[in-house]
């Protein structure tokens, strides 16, 4: 049996070759899949929230997405990966309600993940592929062997990106 | 003055546990009254739990549920938000509807409709007593919904509460009617400006 490890909501981890990081229904927030593509280091992160710098309370760092991006980096670097090397997959973001006068906080899955590209693009970390958007829950899997991240979702099928 | 969830004082949580009680009560009522049917209520259960627990509520993250969402208007802004497994959601329907309590194939436009309509009157009912109670003026939006993954459902609310601090606070509310129970979790999400309003309305604080 692999190695897999859950990564609850508002939560991040990072580990090394084998293993297989795993986060359960993704909605409006973001998943952040991270690849070392030479030690085949992964990191996964859970975020909720564009912005910390909008947050009086900012103690999670894994709550928000660029407080988030940057805790897995330095994880991930410290279980020796090298920045130049890690390669980025998104998942999520969701919105999971249409209202009809859609207010800002209504979009905050597209907001999620426009923040989350814009932390990894000033990182200079490229952004693989993703499977963002739309209006139905992700459950996704990030395996250590490939870099591959399996989506899962009801309705809407199963792929690999 | 800022309220942070994760550090609710004892006094506090007893407010928003008596609003939990007094909204969920006015809801089991409105159901009886809607299924036409003698609905018994547990006490109320006000939870507050980590965003990492919160996954594991009404089951495992993955397991599909039912989700109505209001936006709530007035004095006070926020989101009310009622959440019920797929079976329960059934069983409600089936009985509004005069069907097979074990029918469960996918649900038809009129049942997602009969679905939005429970979800109308729940929160509309749990609004009332609110408004009630505090003299706000407090109006519900038209419910949105949303059959999906527990954990993508529960994201919304626990994103706004991730606005506040690092934990959920919801209301569990057991009904019943004859053996058959029904567990919905309710979730009031005052935005981040309307929790003073309400504590203020309450005279928790002055």
């Amino acid at each position: 049996m692999e190695n897999v490890i859950k990564v609850g909501m508002a939560d991040l981890k990072a580990c090394h070759h084998p293993a297989v990081l795993t986060t359960l229904g993704l909605g409006s927030c973001v998943g952040i899949a991270l690849y070392d593509i030479k030690t085949n280091i992964i990191g996964l992160a859970h975020a909720m929230l564009p912005d910390s710098t909008q947050a009086k309370n900012r103690t999670n760092v894994a709550k928000f997405v660029d407080t988030s991006i940057d805790s897995l980096i330095y994880e991930m670097v410290r279980l020796g990966s090298n920045k130049q090397r890690i390669v980025a997959k998104l998942a999520g973001g969701a919105q999971m309600f249409t209202f009809s006068q859609s207010s800002d906080s209504m979009r905050i899955g597209y907001r999620n993940v426009v923040a989350a590209k814009d932390n990894l693009y000033k990182l200079g970390i490229p952004i693989i592929s993703e499977d963002t958007g739309g209006n139905y829950g992700r459950t996704i899997q990030l395996d250590s062997s490939n870099g591959i991240l399996l989506i899962k979702t009801i309705g809407y099928g199963v792929k690999e990106i | 003055m800022s309220i942070n969830i994760d550090n609710l004082d004892n006094l506090h949580m007893d407010v928003l546990k008596e609003i939990g009680n007094i909204g969920a009560g006015n809801a089991a009522t409105a159901l009886a009254k809607l299924l036409n049917k003698k609905v018994d209520m547990d006490v109320p259960k006000v939870k507050v739990l980590k965003f990492n627990e919160v996954n594991e509520t009404l089951g495992g993250a993955e397991i599909i549920v039912v989700g109505l969402l209001l936006r709530v208007y007035g004095d006070l802004t926020g989101n009310i938000m009622f959440i019920l497994k797929n079976e329960a959601a059934h069983i409600l329907v089936n009985i509004l509807m005069g069907k097979d309590p074990a029918d469960t194939m996918e649900f038809s436009e009129i049942e997602l409709s009969a679905l939005k309509e429970i979800g109308n009157i729940l929160a509309g009912s749990y609004l009332s007593s609110l408004s009630s109670l505090t003299g706000l003026s407090i109006l519900p939006s038209v419910p949105e919904l949303a059959i999906d993954m527990a954990g993508a459902i529960i994201s919304v609310p626990a994103i706004e509460f991730g606005k506040l601090g690092d934990s959920v606070l919801y209301i569990e509310t057991e009904f019943s009617e004859g053996s058959t129970k029904v567990v919905g979790d309710f979730f009031l999400i005052p935005d981040v400006d309307s929790y003073e309003i309400l504590l203020r309305a309450l005279g928790v604080i002055s």
